[in-house]
C-alpha cells in the first residue's frame, strides 16, 4: 500500500460481496484486507492466536470478518458490516451482508449504496438456489456491475471444464430469468479465496484464466454516476440565511444547500424548482460558502439563484427542460423490512429525497419469491417479502423511475409509531 | 452499458461531500442537535466539514465536549482557542461534575474516567434536551463500530441494542426520535485513519501540538508506552509513576487523544502531517491496538461501552 504517494486518485468504489460463510466470503474479504496490507501485525496476531485455539493449521483469514459479541455467541452474522482498504489508487468500502434467506433485508440494505457486487459460488456446488436469490436481489437493486466469482477452485483440481460448466450454466439461468439485461454488465472469475488464488495475485494454477484478477477487476470497474449522462437532480436539505447584522453583504444572502444526486450545475444554468414550478438561474454554486466553478454529481454544494423564490427542505431543484413528474401515486417495488408486517390499515411515512410525505398503501400487485423469482398472489407483506405494491400520498415526489436513477427512484418507509425504518421501495 | 466517462470526485471529495450531507440531514431532521468536539484529529476534521456544509451560515448546533478532568492540557487549549476561532458556541460538561453530584462513582481514584463520560453525556443530553449528538466515530476503529449506522438510534437510557438497529439504505437517513430518545449521527463513518490524516493535510487543518513527534518522561507498563506526570486541563498532573517504575525520557506521538489515563502514545519521529501520513500508511498496528488502553480488556469492551450509551 502506498496511499501516500498516489499519483492518480481513481476516487471511491462501493461494492458487495454476496454468499454465505460456506462459500469462502469472509475468507475473500480477509484475502483482499490480506493482500492489500490492510491487515496490520497486531490483527494479524490475534486471530492467529484463535486459528491456533481452534486447531487450525493455517490463519483462517475469515476470523478477520467475526463481528459482535452476540454474533459470536450465536455463531451467526446478523447485520450488515462495513470494510474498508485502499490500494494507493482508489479506496474501498465493501458491505459484508450475510447471506442467508432470513436476510434478504441486509443484502436489499448493502446492496442500495454498492456499485459492483460479487457474487461467489462454490465451484463445488455450481449455481444453487441461493445464488438465484443474491442475483435477484442485485438485479432489484440495480447493481450495474456484477463479478460472478467460481471459489474453492482448488477443491475441483481447478478444473476448466467444470468452471465452464458453471458459468454457462450462470448465463443461462440469467438468460431465462431476465435478469441484468441492458441494465449490468456480468464478469466472470476462477477463484482460491483460501489460498489467494486470483484475488490479488494471478494463479500459477490456472494458467487457463487469462482474464483479470479480482483485485484488477475492482481497480478498472466504473465509480457510480460515470458511465453516462444523467439529468440535474438536487434536493434541498437546508436553507442557510446567515442575516448577521454585522455583515450587511449577507443580508439577503439564501443558499439552497443539498448534494447533487445526479447531473452537473453551473452558474447560468435555469433551474426550475419543485412543486412550486417557478425558475431561476443560477447566480453562484459554493462550497463552504466559497464559489466553484461547477457542481458535479455526488458533490455537496449550495445554490444562489438570481431571483428570490421560497424554497425550503424537501423542495428539488432540476434543470428546466428536465423535470421529472411530480407523483401522488407511486408503484413501486417493495421490501418490507419490519418484524411487523405491513398494515394496508395503516397511514405510514415516506421519505423520499429529503421529501417526507404521508403515504398509504392501495394494492399489492404480486409477491415475487425471491428463490424461484415466481410471481405469488398476496394481500399482506412479512419481513424480507418484496413485493409490486402502489401507495397513495399526501404529497407529491419528484420521482424518477428506479431504473433511471437510483437517488430519486428510492424511498424508504418510516412508522410513525415506532420511527423506524420499515420498508425499502423502488419506484417503477 | 454506455462507456462515456465523466468527471468523478476523488475519495477524499467523495467523503467530505457524503459528511457533509449528513451534517446537512442532521440540521434537517432534527430540532436540538449538538456536534461533538474534543480537540481531537476526527473532531476536528469534523469541524472543516461542518464550516464547508453551513458558511457563510452560523453552525445550526452548539459545540459540546465531554471532560474528564483528565485530558490532556494542550488539547482542552486547542478546543477552546479553536471554537473561538470559529465563533461558534461550546459547552464544556465534566465527568467530574458528575462525580460531585454522585451519578458517577470511580472504583477507585486513578480509575480511567473514559467509559464514565456515557453519564455525564447523557445528563448533558437531558439538560439541553438534544436529540441528535453528531459524533467524529469511524467505522475503522473497531469491529463493534463496523456495524453501526451513520444514525444510530438510542433509547431513553442511551442504549444502542446492535440486534436491532434501522435498517439504513441508500443516503435517506431516518434521524427520527421521539421525545428522550436521541440520535448519534455519524459523518465520518466511512472514514479510515489514512482518509482523516489525508483530510488534514489537504485541508491544513491545525493540530494539538501533542499529535507530533515530543520529548516527553514515560514508563512502560504492560508493553504499553504510558505518559507520566502529565498536565491535565484541570491542572492536575495526572499518572503519578508507581514505585519503582523506571522513567525515561521518549520521543513520541499520539495517534488518538483521550482520557490521559487510557490513551497511549506511540513512538515516532513524524513532527509533521506529511512525515504523519507516511508513517500511518506503513505502520504494522492499529491505531486503538497500541493507543488505547481500555479497549484491551476484552474483546467486546467497545460493543459493551456502547449498549451502555457511550459514543
Amino acid at each position: 500500500m502506498s496511499a501516500h504517494d498516489n499519483i492518480t486518485d481513481n476516487g471511491l468504489l462501493r461494492f458487495m460481496t454476496c454468499g454465505s460463510v460456506d462459500d469462502g466470503k469472509s475468507t475473500l474479504i480477509g484475502r483482499l484486507l490480506f493482500d492489500t496490507k490492510t491487515i496490520l501485525a497486531d490483527t494479524l496476531t490475534a486471530i492467529e492466536k484463535t486459528s491456533k485455539k481452534r486447531g487450525m493449521e493455517a490463519v483462517d483469514l475469515s476470523l478477520l470478518t467475526d463481528g459482535l459479541q452476540a454474533e459470536r455467541e450465536q455463531g451467526i452474522t446478523i447485520d450488515v458490516a462495513y470494510r474498508y482498504f485502499s490500494t494507493g489508487t482508489r479506496k474501498y468500502i465493501i458491505a459484508d451482508a450475510p447471506g442467508h434467506e432470513q436476510y434478504t433485508r441486509n443484502m436489499v440494505t448493502a446492496a442500495s449504496t454498492a456499485n459492483l457486487a460479487i457474487i461467489l459460488i462454490d465451484a463445488r456446488k455450481g449455481v444453487l438456489t441461493q445464488t438465484r436469490r443474491h442475483s435477484y436481489l442485485a438485479h432489484l437493486v440495480g447493481i450495474p456491475h456484477i463479478v460472478v466469482a467460481v471459489n474453492k477452485m482448488d477443491l475441483i483440481d481447478h478444473d476448466q471444464a467444470k468452471y465452464d460448466a458453471i458459468v454457462a450454466e450462470y448465463k443461462s439461468f440469467v438468460a431465462k430469468m431476465g435478469l441484468f439485461e441492458g441494465r449490468a454488465d456480468i464478469q466472470f472469475i476462477p477463484l482460491s479465496a483460501l489460498n489467494g488464488d486470483n484475488v490479488v495475485d494471478r494463479s500459477e494454477t490456472m494458467a487457463w484464466y487469462q482474464g483479470p484478477t479480482m483485485l484488477d477487476i475492482l481497480e478498472r470497474a466504473p465509480g457510480a454516476h460515470s458511465e453516462s449522462t444523467e439529468a440535474f437532480r438536487f434536493p434541498v436539505q437546508f436553507v442557510c440565511r446567515p442575516q448577521d447584522s454585522a455583515n450587511p453583504d449577507l443580508h439577503d444572502y439564501r443558499g439552497f444547500q443539498g448534494r447533487i444526486e445526479s447531473g452537473s450545475v453551473k452558474v447560468g444554468d435555469l433551474l426550475t424548482a419543485l412543486p412550486n414550478g417557478r425558475e431561476s438561474r443560477v447566480k453562484a454554486v459554493q462550497i463552504g460558502g466559497v464559489d466553484v466553478a461547477e457542481g458535479i454529481t455526488e458533490q455537496s454544494v449550495t445554490i444562489l439563484l438570481e431571483d428570490e423564490i421560497d424554497i425550503s427542505r424537501g423542495d428539488m431543484l432540476v434543470k428546466s427542460g428536465e423535470v421529472p413528474e411530480q407523483k401522488k401515486e407511486v408503484e413501486a417495488m417493495l421490501c418490507w423490512l419490519s418484524e411487523t408486517p405491513l398494515s394496508p390499515a395503516r397511514t405510514y411515512l415516506i421519505r423520499h429525497t429529503t421529501r417526507t410525505s404521508k403515504a398509504k398503501l392501495t394494492g399489492v400487485a404480486f409477491k415475487v419469491d425471491v428463490n424461484s423469482q415466481e410471481h405469488v398472489d398476496a394481500t399482506q407483506l412479512s419481513m424480507n417479502d418484496i413485493a409490486k405494491v402502489s401507495w397513495k400520498l399526501a404529497q407529491p415526489v419528484f420521482a424518477d423511475a428506479y431504473t433511471d436513477n437510483r437517488a430519486t427512484g428510492a424511498f424508504i418507509v418510516i412508522d410513525e409509531s415506532t420511527n423506524n425504518t420499515v420498508g425499502a421501495g423502488m419506484v417503477l | 452499458m454506455s462507456t462515456l466517462t465523466k468527471q468523478t470526485l476523488s475519495h477524499l471529495d467523495w467523503l467530505e461531500a457524503e459528511a457533509i450531507h449528513i451534517m446537512r440531514e442532521v440540521a434537517g431532521q432534527c430540532e436540538r442537535p449538538v456536534l461533538l468536539f474534543s480537540g481531537g484529529k476526527d473532531s476536528i476534521c469534523m469541524l472543516r466539514v461542518a464550516e464547508k456544509a453551513f458558511r457563510p451560515g452560523k453552525f445550526p448546533f452548539p459545540l459540546m465536549h465531554i471532560d474528564t478532568g483528565h485530558n490532556y492540557k494542550e488539547v482542552t487549549d486547542f478546543r477552546d482557542k479553536r471554537a473561538a476561532e470559529l465563533g461558534e458556541r461550546l459547552i464544556v460538561r465534566s465527568v467530574e461534575d458528575s462525580m460531585k453530584r454522585g451519578t458517577v462513582v470511580l472504583k477507585s481514584p486513578d480509575e480511567p474516567r473514559n467509559k464514565h463520560q456515557s453519564v455525564t453525556l447523557l445528563e448533558a443530553i437531558a439538560e439541553f434536551e438534544f436529540d441528535a449528538c453528531i459524533g467524529g466515530a469511524r467505522r475503522d476503529e473497531e469491529k463493534a463500530r463496523a456495524k453501526e449506522r451513520v444514525m444510530s438510534f438510542r433509547d431513553e437510557f442511551g442504549q444502542w441494542d446492535p440486534k436491532n438497529q434501522r435498517p439504513e439504505l441508500w443516503n435517506l437517513y431516518n434521524a427520527r426520535s421521539h421525545r428522550g430518545e436521541n440520535i448519534r449521527a455519524f459523518p465520518i463513518s466511512n472514514w479510515t485513519e489514512m482518509d482523516v490524516w489525508q483530510y488534514i493535510e489537504r485541508e491544513k487543518l491545525e493540530l494539538p501540538s501533542i499529535y507530533f513527534a515530543h520529548t516527553r518522561p514515560v514508563v512502560m507498563r504492560g508493553g504499553a508506552i504510558v505518559p507520566v506526570n502529565v498536565a491535565s486541563g484541570n491542572g492536575e498532573l495526572v499518572n503519578v509513576p508507581k514505585a519503582g517504575e523506571q522513567v525515561v525520557d521518549l520521543q513520541v506521538r499520539f495517534r488518538t487523544v483521550g482520557d490521559i489515563t487510557c490513551t497511549a502514545p506511540v513512538e515516532s519521529d513524524a513532527d509533521n502531517i506529511g512525515k504523519i501520513v507516511l508513517e500511518t500508511a506503513t505502520t504494522t498496528i492499529t491505531e486503538r491496538g497500541a493507543t488505547r488502553l481500555d479497549d484491551q480488556t476484552s474483546d467486546a469492551s467497545m460493543e459493551q461501552r456502547k449498549k451502555e450509551g457511550y459514543f
